[in-house]
Order: structure tokens, then C-alpha cells, then sequence
């Protein structure tokens, strides 16, 4: 579990996030939603170390992460799974060697014990034959299920996703949040998705949290978004025409 | 203000670069990739440009002698000093910030703007040792670079003299070895290194610290050829004085 307690984050003069405090729990897919500008990255960035807080503390399980020295902040990022946006693979390397990367860093094992684990994490995410291909050679959505592959590779107990179906098509982007809530539950892992995709609430949204304007305005579960009169979160799904017209069905047939 | 900052920044990267070592087996690995790419895949545009500009050296300098009274041994003294003392050293370490410089900015910039270095930092890895402590190492090796590039740059000067008619072989190799001061090859060997020492962390400043997209990547690889090769041709005048004067 990650405890997040009244954190602020700002550049310049600017305040991005004005005191967020709220939960995110193993097992769950918890989604963080709102619209560009909101801050949701600036959190996951905070979430994950890579900006400090000026306010509030983060807490991965008991302990919290402006507590801990150098050495055991590496240490929990050994244990931290990242699919970033773009996919974020080493164009250097090949399939096979960026989803080896962790292994090769964390672990003493043998090369043959790192191979069978990257195959199987290359068949858990459905791909094949692509072992010696260069990021470049495959589509967005494998270049997608590479990074999870690479995510899961050293068993990490939280993963966090950075808009992890943008750019790709609807069928593909389902696949990889499927994917993503089956791999959760699977490991039993803290995962973490910011998203502005309706489509991924509806089907992994475990937990969601919605931000505007760098405040917490709303959470609760995907079921509970559709019956919830907060203006901010209605302004916010039924923002989608699709999503709209499915409420004006629903009014009508009542 | 600006330019304090960026001093500053510099070197607290520096700093960081020696902190927080990877992994040895990786690390080796990543020398020897670093090596082949700016070291050996540097020397034959080096072992070209030394060749013909050893021979246009030579040529200029027996061009240049009217009267019949000075030995033709000059033609290969003249030589041997421009090579060893300036060519090699500093304008091939001027070549090197565009080729090399550019090359690094541009990797570095790319996994910026591809968050391949957010990747890193996220796994607990320090992003600057694993990115840039490869190429200072392997940039240690520069000098032998220069090695090649003097003994080739001579090379080319005897051929342009020789066989241009401008001088026969044994004035030529006299000239070389005339007055041959080994303190000279020090200070040439010296200001290689401090060379070499900024065309690894120059251009990997350039690279890290950039900001924005493909067209940033680009402007930051021109900046980056820019101030190495202000820093160089700085670094050799003050190390001249320091040390020759």
C-alpha cells in the first residue's frame, strides 16, 4: 500500500499539487484521472522519486520515502516497476537485453536463469519470437507489453503506469489495460495508472482518483463514478460525447 | 547569471558521476561498447585528416623557403613541431567535438526526450555514472588517438616532401629528429588529456541537462560542439602559458 499525506508540489511560483492526501492499495488497479494539466504526472513523478514534495510525505507501506537515506531509496526502487508513456525501452538494446536490464542490474543470477525468466515474462505478456528486435522493429503496442515485460521482471511490488494505452488503437489499448489488472492481481502488487482514458475507468478502475487543478476532488471505484453527483467528476466523464449519449439512453429508458 | 548556473551545474554533475557506482560487469561492458564507438570508430577520420594535413604542412613550409641557405632538414622539423605541438593535440580534438562531442549529445539528449534516463533513475540506477562515467574511461584512451595522428601526420609530411620533390628522405628524417625535445611530448600528451577529459563531459552536460524534443536535441548538439570547442582551444592557451612559457 502507498500513503500519500497532504502533498504539495510546485515550480516557480506556480503550485501544481495543493495538498493531496489519499490512498493507493495492493491488489487494486488504482487509477489517477483528470485532465492535462491537473497533476497527475507531477504525482506519479512525486510517487515514484523523481520530484521531491515541498510538503507532505509519501509512504510506501510504513515507510515514508523523505525519511529514508540514499541507499534505501535505491533499494525501494529496486522494488518499483515503471511503464512509462513512450515505452521508455533502451534503443540500444534489443528486446531480449531491455527486458534482461533489471536482472542484469539487481540480480547475481546466471544468464541462463535471467533468460528463462525473461521468457517467461515475454510469453506472460504474449509476445514471441521478438527476443533479438530493437524497439524500433515492433509496434506501439508491443513496445507497450516489452516495457511491462521489463516492469515485472524482478517481481517488483508496485508498478506504476504513465498513460499506458495513449497512442495506441482502442483494441490494443483494452489489451494492455487487461493486462495490467490481471498482472496485479496475479503478483498482488500496488499498481498505479494515470490515465484520462473513460474506456481503462470502466474496466481496471479498482480505485480512482480525480484531480483538478492539482487537488483531490474525488475518489471511489469505477462503479461508483457513474452514480456520484459530484459536478466535478460528471463535468469530467460525461466530457465524452460517447459517454453522454449512454447517460441520455440510460434517462430516457427511465 | 545564467552562465553561473550552468558552471554550477556542470559541476555538481561531475560530482555525481562519481557517485554511486554501477554494477562492474555492466560497467566493463559499457567501456568497451564506449570505446568502440568514439575511439575506434573515430580513427580513420583522424588517420585521413592527419595524413593530408601532415602532407599540406610540409608543402606549405618548403614552399615557403627562398633561400638556398636554409638546410630542407627545416621541411621536416617544421613539420614534426606543427603536428606534435598543435595539430594533433588541439585542432584533432577540435574535429573530435564535432564528431564525438556531437554524437554524445545527441544519444544522451535522445533517451532525455525518450525518457530512457527517467527509466534508469526510476530502477535506483544513477543515470550519470551509468551514462557518463563509460566515456570519460573510455576517452582516457584519446591520447593513443593522437598518437596515430602524429606519427600518421609526419608520415604524410615525408610523403608530401619526398615525393613531391621538395626534399629527399634522409634531409626529411634528419629534420624529425632534429633538437627533439621529449618535454614537448609531455605537454602535448598532458593537454590531450585535458581534452579528452572535456570532449566526455562536456557534451554529456549538453545532453542530460537539455530539455524539450527532437528539434531541442539538435540545437543542444550544436551548442554542445560550440562550447567544447571554446573550452579546448581556452584550456590549451592557459595549459601553453602554464606549462611552455
Amino acid at each position: 500500500m502507498i500513503k500519500v499525506e497532504d502533498v504539495h508540489k510546485g515550480f516557480g511560483n506556480e503550485e501544481i499539487l495543493k495538498g493531496i492526501t489519499t490512498t493507493f492499495d495492493r491488489g487494486k488497479t488504482n487509477l489517477i484521472i483528470g485532465q492535462s494539466g491537473s497533476g497527475k504526472t507531477v504525482l506519479l513523478k512525486c510517487l515514484i522519486g523523481l520530484f521531491k514534495p515541498e510538503r507532505g510525505k509519501i509512504y510506501y507501506e510504513d515507510r515514508a520515502i523523505q525519511d529514508m537515506g540514499d541507499q534505501e531509496q535505491r533499494d525501494l526502487r529496486e522494488e518499483i516497476g515503471m511503464l512509462f508513456q513512450g515505452g521508455a525501452l533502451f534503443d540500444s538494446m534489443n528486446i531480449e537485453e531491455n527486458v534482461m536490464f533489471p536482472l542484469r542490474m539487481f540480480t547475481k543470477q546466471k544468464k541462463s536463469e535471467m533468460l528463462a525468466r525473461v521468457n517467461e515474462v515475454l510469453k506472460r505478456v504474449d509476445l514471441v519470437d521478438v527476443n533479438k528486435k530493437f524497439p524500433a522493429e515492433i509496434s506501439g503496442g508491443m513496445q507497450k507489453r516489452v516495457s511491462i515485460a521489463r516492469a515485472i521482471v524482478n517481481k517488483p511490488k508496485y508498478l506504476f503506469c504513465d498513460e499506458p494505452n495513449s497512442g495506441l488503437d482502442p483494441r490494443t489499448a483494452t489489451l494492455i489495460d487487461t493486462l495490467i489488472q490481471e498482472i496485479t492481481h496475479e503478483y498482488d502488487i500496488t499498481t498505479v495508472v494515470v490515465t484520462h482514458d473513460m474506456n481503462s475507468v470502466m474496466e481496471i478502475g479498482e480505485k480512482v482518483v480525480l484531480l483538478k487543478k492539482g487537488k483531490l476532488v474525488w475518489q471511489g471505484t469505477n462503479q461508483e463514478i457513474f452514480k456520484t453527483e459530484n459536478e466535478d467528476v460528471t463535468n469530467f466523464v460525461y466530457s465524452s460525447d460517447l459517454f453522454k449519449k449512454i447517460r441520455d439512453v440510460q434517462i430516457k429508458e427511465a | 547569471m545564467k552562465y553561473l548556473e550552468d558552471i554550477g551545474s556542470y559541476f555538481l554533475m561531475i560530482k555525481k558521476v562519481f557517485g554511486s557506482f554501477t554494477k562492474r560487469s555492466v560497467l566493463k561492458h559499457l567501456i568497451f561498447k564506449e570505446i568502440d564507438d568514439l575511439i575506434i570508430g573515430s580513427l580513420g577520420i583522424v588517420i585521413f585528416i592527419s595524413f593530408f594535413v601532415g602532407g599540406v604542412v610540409s608543402i606549405q613550409t618548403a614552399l615557403n623557403m627562398d633561400s638556398p641557405i636554409v638546410p630542407k632538414s627545416l621541411i621536416g622539423f617544421a613539420t614534426r613541431q606543427s603536428v606534435i605541438l598543435e595539430f594533433s593535440p588541439t585542432f584533432i580534438s577540435i574535429i573530435m567535438a564535432g564528431k564525438v562531442g556531437s554524437f554524445i549529445t545527441s544519444s544522451i539528449g535522445s533517451m532525455r526526450v525518450t525518457e530512457q534516463i527517467d527509466a534508469l533513475e526510476v530502477m535506483g540506477i544513477n543515470s550519470l555514472n551509468y551514462l557518463v562515467f563509460p566515456k570519460i574511461v573510455a576517452l582516457m584512451f584519446y591520447p593513443f588517438v593522437i598518437v596515430i595522428s602524429m606519427f600518421i601526420g609526419v608520415f604524410g609530411g615525408y610523403v608530401a616532401a619526398v615525393y613531391g620533390g621538395f626534399a629527399n628522405a634522409g634531409d626529411f628524417i634528419e629534420g624529425v629528429q632534429q633538437d627533439f625535445i621529449p618535454y614537448q611530448l609531455f605537454y602535448a600528451f598532458f593537454k590531450t588529456t585535458v581534452f579528452a577529459f572535456i570532449l566526455a563531459t562536456v557534451p554529456s552536460w549538453q545532453g542530460y541537462y537539455m530539455k524539450g524534443g527532437a528539434l531541442e536535441v539538435g540545437k543542444a548538439s550544436t551548442k554542445s560542439f560550440v562550447w567544447t570547442s571554446v573550452l579546448i582551444i581556452a584550456a590549451n592557451y592557459i595549459i601553453t602559458q602554464l606549462l611552455l612559457s
